[in-house]
C-alpha cells in the first residue's frame, strides 16, 4: 500500500455565504438543513446563471436557427458535456437527460425489459434500494412473468452478496439493479464487484447513483456497470433535471421509452424511425434550463472539489456518530462511518419520527422522517418510520450540535 | 410552534389513548393508512342494531397527533348518532384538538386520519356514499 495524502479541506463556513437559504430564520433560529440527502440548497451561482441564461439565451433547443435558439442549444449540450466529464463517460451520445434518477430508473425498466424479459428470467434489485430502482423492476417482472429477487441486507445494512449464489439458482439472471450509496442508511455498495458479476452472466447491471453523485467522484468506466442514473436537485442544481447514462451498444439496441416530438428521424403514416443518440430518448421540450443549471453545478461542485467535499462528510458523520451515542435513546441504523456517506438515519425511544421531525423544526432543524421511499428498509428493522439527518459541503458541527440538543427536547417532551 | 402542538392533552391521550383495542364483533370497521408516513388507524364501532354509537374502538400506530386525534375522536362520538357522526364536519375534531394544524397540511392529514377511517366505516356499513371531501380514504387499507 502506498501511502496516500490526505485529500485538501473545504471551508463550509464560506460556501455557506453562497446559498441564500442559509439566511433564512425558521421560528427566530438560524436554518440548520440536514436534510441534503432529500434535496440540496441552491448556491447563488446557479441561481443567477440560470436567471441570466433566461433572460439573454433562451428559446427552444435543436430547432431554432436563429442566434437565441444557437445559444440556447450551446447551454443545453454544453451541460451534457459537463455531466459526461463529471461521471467519466466515453461520449456525449451516451448521456441523457430527464426529468430526474426515477425517469432515467422507468427509462431502462421499460426500455430494455419490455423486449428482454420473459419466463424463467430472474429480475435482482435489493432491500436497501430505494422504491426508484426497485418498483420498476418488481412491476416489470411481474408484467413479464420473470421472477423478482432481492439482494438482502444484514443488521448493519450491508448487502449480503452470498445470496447471489441461491438467487441465480432460480432462473437465468437478466438485471442486476442496485444503488451505489443507500439513500436510509447511507451504505456505500460494492458496485464495481456487482457489475463483473453480472457481467460474468450476461446480466446487465443498472446503478442508482442520485445519492452517490453529489458526493463522491463517479467514473462510469471504473464501476463497469451499464445504466447508471442520478438526478440533479441533490447535487445542487434545480428540481427537473436528470440523467441516464447507457453504454452506447445498449443505447443504441434500445426501443425509445417516450415517443413524440423531438425523438425521431423520419415519420411517415407507414413507418417512423428513431433519432441518433442521445436524442432518441429525449422526447418533447427537454428542461432546457434546468440542464443548463445542472451544468452550472457540476462547475460549482468541481471548483470546491470532490475529495474535499468527501472528507468534509466524512467527518461530520464520524462526528455525528460520537454525538448521538451520547444519548442512550436514539438507536443509530446502518454501518459504520467509514463505510457509509454522511447520512444517518436514527430511532429515538418511543417517539415517532414525525414528532421527532416536528419538534427539531421549531429548533430550527430540518430533518426527513418517514420511510425515505425505502419500505423494504423499515421492514427489515421493524419500524414503520426512521429520522434521518444528512449533511453536504455546506454543513457545519454546531448543526449537529443543535441536532443533538433539540433530540434532548424531544426526549424530555415525551419522557 | 412545536410547543403549541405537543400540549399536554395530546400528549396525555397519546401515552393513555382512550377506547384502545378492537371490539369483536362489530358492526362496522375500517383501516386506513396516510401513504406519506405510514401512520395507521383501525376503528371497530358497535351500534347494537340501532342508530347510535354504543361502542367504539381502535387500534393504531404512528406520530403522536394520528394517534391522540383518533383517541380524542372516539370520546368525542361516543353515544351520538350514526348519522350525525356520518355527517360530522372535520372542524369540530379540530376545535376539539385544539392545537394550531391549519398551517400544516401534512401534519392535518395525520390529524384527520381517524376520522377518515371513521367515516368509511359508518358509509359502507350504512350503505351510504362517502362525502367527496374524504374520497380516496376507502383506498387506504393497510392489507
Amino acid at each position: 500500500m502506498t501511502e496516500t495524502v490526505a485529500p485538501p479541506r473545504l471551508d463550509a463556513r464560506r460556501l455557506r455565504a453562497d446559498f441564500p437559504a442559509f439566511e433564512l430564520e425558521i421560528h427566530g433560529k438560524p436554518l440548520a438543513y440536514l436534510d441534503s440527502a432529500n434535496s440540496s440548497q441552491k448556491p447563488r451561482q446557479v441561481l443567477d446563471a440560470m436567471r441570466e441564461f433566461y433572460a439573454t439565451s433562451y428559446a427552444n433547443v435543436h430547432r431554432a436557427v436563429y442566434t437565441l435558439g444557437e445559444r440556447s442549444t450551446a447551454g443545453y449540450e454544453g451541460a451534457r458535456e459537463k455531466l459526461r466529464a463529471y461521471i467519466n463517460a466515453p461520449s456525449t451520445r451516451e448521456v441523457v437527460f430527464t426529468r430526474n434518477g426515477t425517469e432515467a430508473l422507468n427509462l431502462v425498466a421499460y426500455a430494455w425489459g419490455l423486449d428482454n424479459l420473459g419466463p424463467g428470467d430472474v429480475v435482482v434489485s435489493t432491500e436497501l434500494e430505494h422504491h426508484s430502482n426497485f418498483v420498476p423492476w418488481q412491476f416489470l417482472a411481474q408484467r413479464a412473468g420473470a421472477e423478482f429477487a432481492v439482494i438482502p441486507i444484514d443488521d448493519q445494512g450491508e448487502l449480503v452478496l452470498e445470496a447471489l449464489s441461491e438467487i441465480e439458482q432460480r432462473g437465468r439472471v437478466k438485471v442486476v439493479a442496485c444503488a451505489l450509496v443507500s439513500n436510509t442508511l447511507g451504505t456505500i455498495n460494492p458496485i464495481a464487484e456487482i457489475a463483473a458479476w453480472a457481467r460474468d452472466r450476461r446480466a446487465i447491471s443498472v446503478v442508482d447513483a442520485c445519492q452517490a453523485a453529489p458526493h463522491r467522484q463517479i467514473d462510469v468506466q471504473a464501476l463497469g456497470c451499464d445504466f447508471l442514473a442520478l438526478t440533479g436537485h441533490k447535487m445542487l442544481a434545480p428540481s427537473g433535471i436528470g440523467a441516464l447514462w447507457g453504454r452506447q451498444d445498449l443505447l443504441q439496441e434500445l426501443s425509445p421509452f417516450e415517443l413524440g416530438g423531438s425523438m425521431i428521424r423520419r415519420v411517415t403514416v407507414e413507418k417512423t424511425t428513431w433519432a441518433e443518440l442521445p436524442y432518441k430518448f429525449e422526447a418533447g421540450t427537454p428542461p432546457i434550463a434546468e440542464a443548463f443549471g445542472l451544468g452550472q453545478a457540476i462547475d460549482y461542485l468541481n471548483a470546491v472539489g470532490l475529495p474535499a467535499i468527501e472528507r468534509h462528510e466524512q467527518e461530520l458523520t464520524e462526528y455525528a456518530f460520537a454525538r448521538l451515542a451520547e444519548l442512550p435513546y436514539v438507536t443509530v441504523y446502518g454501518p459504520p462511518p467509514d463505510r457509509r456517506c454522511g447520512i444517518v438515519s436514527f430511532d429515538v425511544a418511543d417517539v415517532h419520527p414525525h414528532d421527532v421531525a416536528q419538534i427539531l423544526d421549531g429548533e430550527g432543524v430540518a430533518v426527513r422522517a418517514g420511510h425515505h421511499c425505502a419500505q423494504p428498509v423499515m421492514d427489515h428493522y421493524g419500524v414503520a418510520a426512521t429520522t434521518r439527518a444528512s449533511f453536504y459541503l455546506y454543513t457545519l458541527r454546531e448543526e449537529i450540535d443543535r441536532l443533538v440538543d433539540g433530540l434532548a427536547k424531544v426526549h424530555a417532551t415525551f419522557a | 410552534m412545536s410547543d403549541d402542538l405537543y400540549r399536554e392533552l395530546i400528549l396525555d391521550h397519546y401515552k393513555s389513548p382512550r377506547n384502545h383495542g378492537l371490539l369483536e364483533p362489530a358492526d362496522a370497521r375500517a383501516e386506513g393508512q396516510n401513504p406519506l408516513c405510514g401512520d395507521e388507524v383501525t376503528i371497530a364501532v358497535r351500534f347494537n342494531g340501532g342508530d347510535t354509537i354504543d361502542a367504539i374502538g381502535f387500534e393504531g400506530r404512528g406520530c403522536a397527533i394520528s394517534q391522540a386525534a383518533t383517541s380524542m375522536l372516539t370520546e368525542l362520538v361516543q353515544g351520538r348518532s350514526v348519522e350525525e357522526v356520518a355527517a360530522m364536519p372535520k372542524e369540530e375534531l379540530l376545535e376539539e384538538i385544539g392545537v394550531p394544524l391549519q398551517q400544516n397540511p401534512a401534519r392535518l392529514k395525520c390529524a384527520l386520519l381517524g376520522l377518515g377511517v371513521l367515516k368509511v366505516a359508518l358509509h359502507r356499513a350504512k350503505g351510504t356514499p362517502l362525502p367527496d371531501e374524504w374520497a380516496g380514504m376507502d383506498e387506504l387499507e393497510i392489507t
